[in-house]
C-alpha cells in the first residue's frame, strides 16, 4: 500500500523544525511514526511536509531525580517500560508503557507522538492526568488536567511541539486496561494515583476524552481501600458506544479497571494487561 | 526523490526514491532482499520485521528515509544455507513453520526477545510474539525453538551470556 505523497524533512535543529512547520499549514511533525503511517495509508492525512523530529537533541532522553520523572517527547515506550530507574521511581507508569501495543511498535512509538495525538483508546493520556503531569512545549507548560481537550484534540497550537513530560513521582499509582484483544487499544482503563498532584483517578478508552473520575477520587480520598468503592458505579452518559463495547458495559468496565489499578496501587496482586 | 543510505546487513545501500517510500519496499525493491515479506501492510502480523540498530521493528510502518543513516538486519544478514543461525537452525529443528511465510519475521523477533533477555518462560515468550501472527503453527514449536536458543545460545542474538 504505497502513502500518498509527501516531503520528508529531518532538521537537526528545533528552530529549523519549527520554521519548517510553520512555513506550510500542511506541514506535519513525524514521531515514531506508529499511528501516523497506518493513517497515511489509509488517507485519514495528507501532509505536504513530514518533519521527523528523531534528530533533535531537546526532545531526546529523560531524566530521573527525587521528585520527578521527566519524559522527552521522542522517548520510544520501550525505554519508558523497561528503564530501571524509571520503572523504580514510577512502577505504575512502567507498566502501562510494557502493555502498548507490542515490542516492535514499542520500539518506534513515542510519548510525544502518542500525547500529542489523543487518541481516546491510547494508555499514555491516563498517566499523564492520572499522576498530574506537566507538558512542557516549545512554547510554555500545560498541566494535563488543561491538555486533552476532546476526540484527538489538544491544547496544542499549530506548529507547537512538545518538548517533554514531567511526572511528579507519587506515593503509589496503579493502572489497569481492559484492551481490545485483536489490537491491544484500551476499551476502558483507568491510572489510579496517591501523591503530590493529589489523589486522582484518570479513565481513557470510555468515553471520547480521558477524564478524571471524581466521585472515585473523593471516595478514594477519605479511604484509600477497596472499601471505599462499594456502591460506586460509573454512569454511562456520555461514554463510547461502537461495536467493541456498549456505553453500558464501558461504565461497567470503569468501575472494575478502578479496582484493579486500586489494587496494583496498594500492592495485591493484580493481572498483566 | 530522495537519496537515502543506510547499511543493510553489513552492505552499504544507496538508493534515490520517493520521500514517500516505506522500509519494506526499500529493502525488498531496491536492495533486492526478498527474504523480508509483506503480509497485513497495516501493523499486525510482523512478517516485515527486521532490525533497525538492533531493534525489532515493522518494516511496514517505518519509512525508509526514517532509517536514513541506519544498521539494518534482515533475515539474509542472520544466516546463510549451511551456515545458519542458531534461531534459524532451531525453528527448523522443532520444525517451528509450514509454509514459511511468516518465518523470517519470527526468527527476527525470536532473536530480538532472546536478546533483551525476554525468553525465561513460555508466558513471557507469547506476550513477547503478540506482534507476530502465524497461521498453520499454533505457535507451540515457535515458543519451543525461541526458549531453546535462550537457554543454549543467548550470546548468539546478543544477548547476555
Amino acid at each position: 500500500m504505497s502513502l500518498p505523497a509527501f516531503e520528508y524533512r529531518r532538521p537537526a535543529r528545533l528552530d529549523e523544525a519549527l520554521a519548517i512547520l510553520s512555513s506550510d499549514p500542511d506541514a506535519r511533525p513525524l514521531a515514531g511514526g506508529q499511528t501516523l503511517i497506518p493513517a497515511l495509508k489509509q488517507r485519514l492525512q495528507r501532509p505536504s511536509i513530514l518533519v521527523d523530529l528523531q534528530a533533535i537533541p531537546e526532545l531526546q532522553g529523560f531524566e530521573v531525580t527525587d521528585s520527578h520523572v521527566t519524559i522527552g517527547a521522542m522517548t520510544p515506550h520501550a525505554v519508558t517500560a523497561w528503564d530501571d530507574r524509571i520503572a523504580a521511581a514510577i512502577p505504575a507508569l512502567s507498566h502501562l508503557a510494557r502493555g502498548i501495543a507490542h515490542s516492535q511498535v514499542r520500539h518506534l512509538g513515542t510519548m510525544g507522538g502518542s500525547v500529542a495525538n489523543n487518541d481516546p483508546a491510547a494508555d499514555y493520556p491516563a498517566a499523564l492526568v492520572g499522576l498530574g503531569a506537566m507538558v512542557e512545549t516549545t512554547g510554555r507548560t500545560i498541566a494535563a488536567d488543561d491538555f486533552f481537550l476532546g476526540l484527538f484534540t489538544t491544547a496544542l497550537e499549530p506548529g507547537e511541539l512538545i518538548l517533554r513530560i514531567r511526572f511528579p513521582i507519587p506515593a503509589r499509582a496503579g493502572y489497569h486496561k481492559f484492551a481490545n484483544i485483536a489490537s491491544g487499544y484500551v476499551t476502558t482503563g483507568a491510572f489510579v494515583s496517591d501523591g503530590p498532584a493529589g489523589l486522582r483517578v484518570a479513565v481513557n478508552g470510555a468515553g471520547p476524552c480521558v477524564f478524571r473520575q471524581t466521585d472515585a477520587e473523593t471516595r478514594l480520598a477519605r479511604d484509600f481501600s477497596p472499601a471505599a468503592l462499594d456502591g460506586f458505579a460509573q454512569p454511562d452518559a456520555g461514554l463510547n458506544n461502537d461495536l467493541h463495547a456498549s456505553a453500558a458495559y464501558r461504565a461497567q468496565l470503569v468501575a472494575v479497571a478502578i479496582r484493579r489499578a486500586l489494587a496494583m496501587a496498594l500492592g495485591h496482586r493484580t493481572e498483566t494487561p | 526523490m530522495i537519496d537515502i543510505t543506510m547499511t543493510v546487513n553489513g552492505i552499504r545501500e544507496s538508493h534515490r526514491v520517493d520521500d514517500r517510500t516505506l522500509l519494506v519496499d526499500f529493502i525488498r525493491d531496491h536492495c533486492r532482499l526478498t527474504g523480508t515479506n509483506i503480509g497485513c501492510d497495516t501493523t499486525q502480523c510482523g512478517c516485515c520485521t527486521l532490525h533497525v540498530n538492533g531493534r525489532a521493528v515493522k518494516s511496514c510502518t517505518m519509512l525508509a528515509a526514517q532509517a536514513e543513516g541506519a544498521e539494518v538486519t534482515t533475515i539474509e544478514g542472520l544466516g546463510q544455507p549451511g551456515a545458519l543461525h542458531p534461531m534459524q537452525e532451531a525453528f527448523r529443528r522443532h520444525h517451528a513453520l509450514q509454509c514459511g511465510y511468516c518465518t523470517s519475521g519470527m526468527i527476527m523477533q525470536g532473536v530480538d526477545i532472546v536478546r533483551r533477555a525476554r525468553a525465561g518462560d513460555d508466558r513471557t515468550i507469547r506476550e513477547e510474539l503478540e506482534g507476530n501472527i502465524c497461521r498453520c503453527t499454533g505457535y507451540q514449536a515457535i515458543v519451543e525453538a525461541i526458549a531453546e536458543v535462550a537457554a543454549t545460545d543467548p550470546a548468539s542474538c546478543g544477548g547476555p551470556r
